[in-house]
């Protein structure tokens, strides 16, 4: 698997588009911090980017790579090596490329401000990581889609409906349930349904740290419990554990019962 | 004629002089505080030399003054009422008074000034206490470089840091005050000046004004106090820059404003609080040059608020900048910086050439339905934000600041 992993790295590395991906991150650090002077709202306008952007090119790329990458893959199973191993190590392969580019774009410019003299590190790190989380469970995402469809236009189509399913339109119809539903105790719903949803998920961790003080305006034992000590960390960082675990379970079951 | 009026000066001086200075030891012929009352004639000082005096119930009820020498331990055992002053012209310095007795009848006061004038209470180190220093019926004094520390746990048995009750002009100034249920608490008390004081952690309020007008308070910093600071029924009451820091919680305001008329609050720093102010009921009050940032909501106005001006203010990172909970505006908003603003300035005047709207629709909604607060910075609120932005209809369409600043207001 690691042999499969390096040949998808080195194989993204010297891909264009990796490095298009690592500009974009690259240019969008300097100009938030260099341009713009104002820590704080360089983290907000990141957030935006990352909670939008990350899921939007994982789940593009990890389709786009697979069915590019689909006769090299035909000519691996050929040989005596485990499914579950190829394609974890595709996926593998993406996800840290993916990963590295989002690291390295946005650390550098992070690192040349004088982040570890600022107070924003922790802010920043928590940025890093939910955008480290949002492209290993996209990926993997898109990587279910690709394998459930031989159809090119099809796995495109349903991988971006996905992305504008989570990212939009599932945040319309959490908004919609709770009102029509808001003579009821819906602290547990909410959460509930955050939980469900990895860009509410990484959004509401992020909130943990941009905007506690509107999160505690609200009045309700659980919200208070939840985002009130580090126990809403905590829990949301399992979920995303889980989050990227499902997936990738999936990937591996579904390898081993496909026809190729 | 001249002659005469030297005499007089002797006469004055040489009386003057006669003040004496009582010492107070273990030791000493006088050993007890209550024995040096006693003796002690109008305009002596007691000194009060280092070491642990276990009395309460001392009154003076004459113009004396006590100093302390090295912080001298006065320890109330728990029994009741440490220091009445029932005298003009009364001085208490330096003292360190502990073990306040708990009452549910009565206010026990570490020192209480009742019904005197021009009195000075200055350099007390209190600890362990019911109430701190409540005054009453008192006018003209002044209350300076106090250190208050309580050990508040419940609203309902715990008193106050600072007290005044229907005393006017008086002046509080660079005391500390920590842990007690409300830090400085005004009722019925006019023309008081509140400077430089720090009121932190305590449970209920850091400062709370009730029925009090033309009072001014500045330079103080309110930090992490169960609800911040309430201002309520009151008239002419300026703020200047005050910092509120921190305020966090259900309930938490950095400022609660009810019943205020009139009121100029300016220069004060808003950070990191759950509501930076809260309005209800408040009209004709001057907003100018204050900082609100990192707030939950900036300015959370509750209802029958009007006639209130907010200039070139900076409203920066808030979660909400302005709330409304009603479609009718009367209040006006000009020259402010807004963080959230995306317009332009093509003539480069320093001014947004697109008006900003404070209020979000976001805001609307999540008043109706608090839950939806989990959907904060969601890219499709976002989205219905925009649109409430090109055509309100959920939030008041007069509420526009017609003349954004493109950065930040300084003075």
């Amino acid at each position: 698997m690691l042999k499969i992993l390096k040949y998808s790295f080195y194989d993204l590395m010297r891909s264009r588009w990796s490095y298009v991906y690592f500009a974009f991150y690259l240019l969008l650090g300097i100009v938030l911090l260099f341009l713009n002077n104002d820590l704080s709202k360089a983290v907000i306008t990141l957030m935006n980017v990352i909670i939008v952007l990350v899921p939007l090119i994982g789940t593009i790329f990890g389709v786009m790579y697979y069915y590019n990458s689909k006769e090299f893959t035909e000519l691996l199973l050929a040989q005596p090596l485990k499914r579950s191993s190829i394609f974890l190590g595709q996926y593998l392969g993406v996800a840290l490329s993916l990963s590295m580019s989002l690291i390295l774009g946005l650390g550098i410019p992070f690192v040349f401000y004088g982040l570890f003299k600022s107070a924003a590190i922790w802010d920043f790190s928590l940025l890093l990581i939910t955008g480290i989380f949002l492209t290993l469970i996209f990926t993997a995402l898109a990587f279910n889609i690709a394998l459930s469809n031989e159809n090119k236009i099809k796995g495109f189509g349903y991988a971006i409906l996905l992305w504008l399913f989570l990212a939009i339109i599932y945040d319309g119809i959490f908004l919609m349930t709770l009102i029509m539903f808001e003579d009821y105790p819906l602290d547990k719903v909410s959460l509930i349904g955050t939980m469900l949803n990895p860009i509410d998920l990484s959004r509401t961790l992020i909130l943990l740290k941009l905007d506690i003080s509107a999160l505690l305006g609200y009045t309700g034992a659980v919200f208070k419990q939840f985002f009130g000590t580090s126990f809403g960390l905590i829990v949301s960082f399992s979920v995303l554990v889980i989050w990227v675990l499902l997936p990738v379970w999936r990937i591996s079951v579904k390898s081993k019962k496909k026809d190729f | 004629m001249n002659k005469f009026i030297v005499f007089l000066l002797v006469i004055l001086l040489t009386h003057t002089s006669y003040a004496q200075n009582i010492e107070v030891c273990k030791t000493c012929p006088t050993s007890t505080i209550k024995e040096a009352i006693t003796k002690a004639k109008d305009f002596d000082t007691i000194t009060i030399k280092k070491g642990t005096y276990k009395e309460y119930n001392i009154i003076i009820n004459k113009p004396i003054t006590i100093v302390g020498e090295n912080y001298p331990v006065i320890d109330g055992e728990l029994k009741g009422e440490i220091i009445t002053i029932t005298s003009d012209n009364v001085t208490v310095d330096g003292l360190f008074i502990i073990n306040v007795g708990t009452s549910y009848t009565e206010d026990y006061a570490a020192i209480r000034v009742r019904k005197s004038k021009n009195f000075v209470i200055q350099n007390l180190v209190l600890e362990k206490l019911f109430f701190g220093i409540y005054i009453e019926k008192s006018n003209y004094g002044k209350v300076y470089h106090n250190k208050i520390i309580g050990d508040a746990v419940e609203e309902y048995n715990s008193g106050n840091g600072i007290q005044l009750w229907y005393s006017n002009y008086i002046e509080i100034e660079h005391n500390y005050v920590e842990h007690v249920r409300d830090g400085i608490y005004l009722e019925f008390s006019d023309n008081c000046l509140i400077k430089n004081n720090v009121s932190a952690e305590n449970l209920r309020y850091g400062l709370h004004f009730m029925f009090s007008n033309d009072d001014i308070y500045q330079d103080n910093t309110f930090e992490n106090n169960g609800a911040g600071v309430a201002v309520m029924f009151s008239k002419k009451i300026k703020m200047l820059n005050n910092t509120f820091k921190e305020n966090w919680g259900t309930a938490s305001y950095g400022m609660l404003l009810k019943e205020i008329n009139d009121a100029e609050i300016i220069g004060n720093t808003f950070q990191e609080n759950t509501i930076g102010i809260n309005i209800e009921g408040s009209n004709r009050i001057t907003y100018k040059n204050n900082n609100f940032i990192n707030n939950g909501w900036a300015v959370k106005v509750r209802g029958a608020c009007y006639t209130n001006s907010f200039l070139e203010n900076n409203f920066l990172y808030n979660s909400f900048d302005i709330s409304y909970n009603s479609k009718v505006n009367d209040n006006v908003f000009d020259r402010n910086y807004w963080s959230n603003y995306t317009g332009y300035d093509l003539n480069k005047d320093g001014i947004g050439d697109v008006p900003y709207r404070p209020v979000k629709l976001f805001s609307y909604i999540v008043n109706r339905t608090p839950e939806t607060i989990i959907l904060l910075r969601s890219l499709f609120i976002d989205i219905i934000d925009f649109s409430e932005k090109v055509s309100p209809v959920f939030t008041p369409d007069n509420l526009l600041d017609n003349n954004p600043l493109t950065k930040k207001a300084t003075w």
